[in-house]
């Protein structure tokens, strides 16, 4: 069953890729029909706008969306089996790799965690795939979306699956691929283009630091797979490794090495930048991203690794700091957007960065459940949001909705189900929406930590909370309260998205308002032990989160009122304040609307150098040297030379006549009184 | 006494004469075939004078085959330069400069 699940996608991908696509179906026809009709519907996808058309066949589509279904379905199967009577397995498929003692077989691992991530998965790619049978259906080129689609969800179960740091790496690098296929899906948009092109190459930076760490794994333990490294990680504890001239203690270096892989591809402090700028690509990829797949990768790397990262309490500091910085940074700069993706976008950040204080202060448990009612409430905030850009016509800015609530009463209803589940509304004690259980358990984790980093993350974390309130209202009323600010036309065309595109949102909204509760029992309460096996490290973080004062229980449940009453103050009661406010701190403001100046420290930091080198080898290097003095230069030398021989031949007799003569009297010379010995 | 070496001489002089007639001169084509018929003729010395020296008849022979074969040179290339001239006007060797690339 996990072997369809895992290769369902892989097929969807490659039937609706390889003969669903127009160019496949077009074979042997007129092909210049074909040319013209994509010239004229290229180049005007000005937004996520519908006004493309769409005449091919419709099976790929329905294909890829059945299999992806009958996946979500088998994992869901898998799951429930673990939430009673799960054991862990390991099913292997065929040897991959073997050279010398390196070993990589490809091989399926079957745990707790693996499960709950094929749930996560195969859930939201699943409903993303319904979501955009309507959300696609008049972009020309279905078949390739769909295709890309199932083909990033098949690299991410690889990632899930995978029983060792190589099987990963395939599994991570094709996610970074799918993604790049996604992000610039419409390659006729230059910023998409220029968005995929960051996506891919912030991610290789994240790659670097994951590759070196899979390299110190094995240069230490001599394997790759996780049960051998895990087996012998408790032997190398206190020892030190020497890397870039100085001696780190081994377990710390690794850990932190894996790390810069899930901070690049978790889009951590640092290496952030690329994903506010995903937000170029469809908004199904965008749920499928920020959701399920490819940010959650980092997240859980770590939580695949934490009996490593369990024996470096000092790699985790360095997590729990990372990740606090990412909660309170992505929430301040989502409190100013205007783009409603956007604001989603800094939101996922933010709350990565909570998954990895979680990660840190040792409570693996409680971030993947964060991960996993984040996924539901994250999808659905991302398909609302889609629902909404498809009702205005293709307009993101939030300045200029307003008022949409009547129009479009139920995707309304769906965004507030996903903004209570994000701010995490409940009753400590009671019980609430999903954020509710995991993101309040996460600051009561990092609280009873008592580390000093996670003391600080703790209140980087209450503060982030603050913000995620404010700026999930601000988004809410903004776009669905007051009145419209939109202009008659695209109001004339507000209508509520298709039955195919809502069923997505009821379920989405059923697990963001049940997973929370439905599920603590089995992932952070009593039933947790049992539940995990031996997929997470233990630890007693879970016994201290017990003990945690109410003050600090409220803490969260504080901040989020707090935030939803001063948007309430600020957008529905006096909507001339938050510009006023923002005139007053003009230069906070701009430090905050330009995402604390990142993509401007980063240009100046690295693209213009990495630029002017790249332009330096290319004009000087390459042509000037290269070309130069090699294919340009000899041939420009054999014209010069050639254009002096061309004057030998004057076409005159006597001129011949000569030279012959001169030969003549060489060749006689030479027979005369050299060669002819 | 006139011996073989002045004969060669001559002959030398005469092919000598015959080359750069053919090339120093800048005026006329047939003057280009009157020194080829030179240095034909200083060949045809040289054949005679050896034939003599060497008492053997073949190098005579010789010597009027190559006349025979001059005359026939002459004729045709006095037939091409009359259509030539009647085709480019001129028979100035400085005009005629076509045997390029």
């Amino acid at each position: 069953m996990v072997q369809a699940i895992l290769f369902l996608p892989l097929l969807g991908a490659l039937i609706a890729g390889l003969f669903g696509t127009k160019a496949f179906q077009n074979l042997g026809r007129d092909q210049d029909v074909y040319a013209d009709h994509h010239d004229t519907h290229a180049g005007d996808h000005a937004h996520d706008d519908h006004h493309g058309h769409y005449d091919g066949q419709a099976w790929p589509m329905y294909l890829t969306t059945g299999l992806l279904c009958i996946g979500a379905i088998f994992s869901w199967i898998i799951f429930w089996g673990f939430l009673h009577e799960g054991h862990d397995s390991r099913i292997e498929l065929l040897n991959w790799i073997t050279s010398g003692t390196l070993k990589a077989p490809w091989a399926i691992r079957l745990d707790a965690l693996t499960a709950v991530m094929l749930v996560v998965v195969n859930t939201v790619s699943a409903l993303v795939h319904v979501y955009s049978l309507g959300y696609m259906s008049h972009d020309e080129h279905q078949p390739r979306f769909f295709a890309y689609l199932s083909l990033f969800t098949f690299a991410m179960l690889m990632l899930v699956t995978s029983d060792n740091l190589i099987q990963m790496f395939f599994g991570w690098e094709g996610v970074g691929l799918a993604s790049y296929l996604l992000i610039g899906f419409w390659y006729t948009r230059e910023s998409a283009n220029a968005a995929a092109i960051k996506a891919f190459v912030v991610n290789r930076v994240g790659d670097l630091g994951f590759a070196l760490g899979i390299f110190g794994v094995y240069a230490v333990f001599g394997s790759v797979e996780f049960e051998t490294i895990f087996m012998h990680a408790p032997d190398v504890v206190g020892k030190t490794m020497h890397f870039l001239g100085y001696d780190w203690d081994t377990i710390t270096i690794l850990c932190l090495l894996l790390f810069m892989g899930a901070m690049g591809k978790s889009a951590q402090f640092l290496l952030h930048t690329w994903l506010p700028d995903a937000m170029e690509g469809p908004t199904p990829v965008s749920a499928l991203i920020h959701a399920a797949t490819m940010v959650t990768a980092g997240v859980f790397l770590v939580a695949r690794m934490s009996p490593l990262f369990e024996l470096s309490p000092d790699a985790r500091s360095v997590v729990i700091i990372v990740g606090g910085i990412t909660a309170f940074f992505a929430a301040t700069v989502g409190l100013v957007q205007n783009d409603i993706k956007r604001v989603i976008a800094y939101s996922t950040c933010s709350q990565l960065g909570y998954m990895f204080v979680a990660m840190g202060v040792g409570a693996y448990g409680v971030g993947i459940f964060h991960l996993f009612t984040h996924a539901f409430f994250k999808a659905l905030l991302f398909l609302g949001a889609g629902s909404v850009i498809h009702a205005m016509s293709g307009e993101q800015d939030m300045r200029k909705m307003g008022g949409l609530a009547p129009h479009i009463r139920i995707t309304w209803a769906m965004m507030l189900i996903g903004t209570f589940a994000l701010t995490g509304v409940g009753i400590p004690g009671i019980g609430g929406f999903a954020g509710f259980h995991s993101k309040d358990a996460i600051i009561e984790a990092a609280f009873a930590y008592g580390s000093s980093p996670a003391t600080f993350a703790f209140f980087l974390l209450v503060i982030a909370a603050f913000c995620t309130s404010f700026y999930s209202w601000r988004l809410a009323f903004m776009t669905f309260n007051g009145n419209t600010n939109a202009d008659a036309k695209t109001v004339s065309h507000i209508h509520e998205s298709p039955p195919v595109m809502l069923i997505p949102l009821y379920v989405l909204a059923a697990g963001a308002v049940v997973a929370g509760f439905l599920f603590q029992h089995w992932f952070i309460g009593e039933g947790q032990a049992e539940f995990w096996g031996k997929a997470l490290a233990r630890n007693e973080i879970l016994t201290k989160m017990e003990e945690v004062p109410a003050l600090v229980k409220w803490a969260a449940t504080i901040a989020m009122l707090a935030g939803l009453a001063l948007a309430y103050v600020f957008y529905i009661r006096d909507k001339t304040l938050p510009k006023r406010i923002a005139e007053m701190n003009h230069p906070a403001y701009q430090f905050l609307l330009n995402k604390w100046y990142f993509d401007e420290l980063y240009n100046f930091l690295f693209v213009r150098p990495a630029f002017w080198l790249g332009r330096l080898f290319w004009k000087q290097g390459d042509g000037a040297i290269i070309d130069g003095l090699g294919p340009d230069g000899v041939a420009a030398s054999v014209g010069g030379i050639t254009a002096q021989v061309v004057r030998l031949q004057t076409g005159y007799v006597y001129h011949y006549a000569f030279v012959m003569l001169i030969g003549l009297a060489a060749i006689i010379s030479w027979f005369s009184f050299g060669g002819a010995h | 006494m006139i011996g073989l070496t002045h004969y060669l001489i001559v002959a030398a002089i005469i092919f000598t004469i015959g080359v750069f007639g053919i090339f120093l001169n800048r005026k006329n084509v047939i003057i280009i075939m009157m020194s080829i018929e030179l240095i034909l003729l200083a060949v045809n010395i040289n054949l005679v004078a050896f034939s003599s020296y060497l008492h053997d008849l073949v190098g005579q022979i010789f010597a009027l085959l190559i006349l025979t074969v001059a005359a026939g040179e002459a004729a045709i290339g006095l037939a091409i330069l009359v259509t030539y001239f009647r085709n480019r006007g001129s028979i100035a060797v400085e005009d005629i400069n076509l045997m390029k690339g």
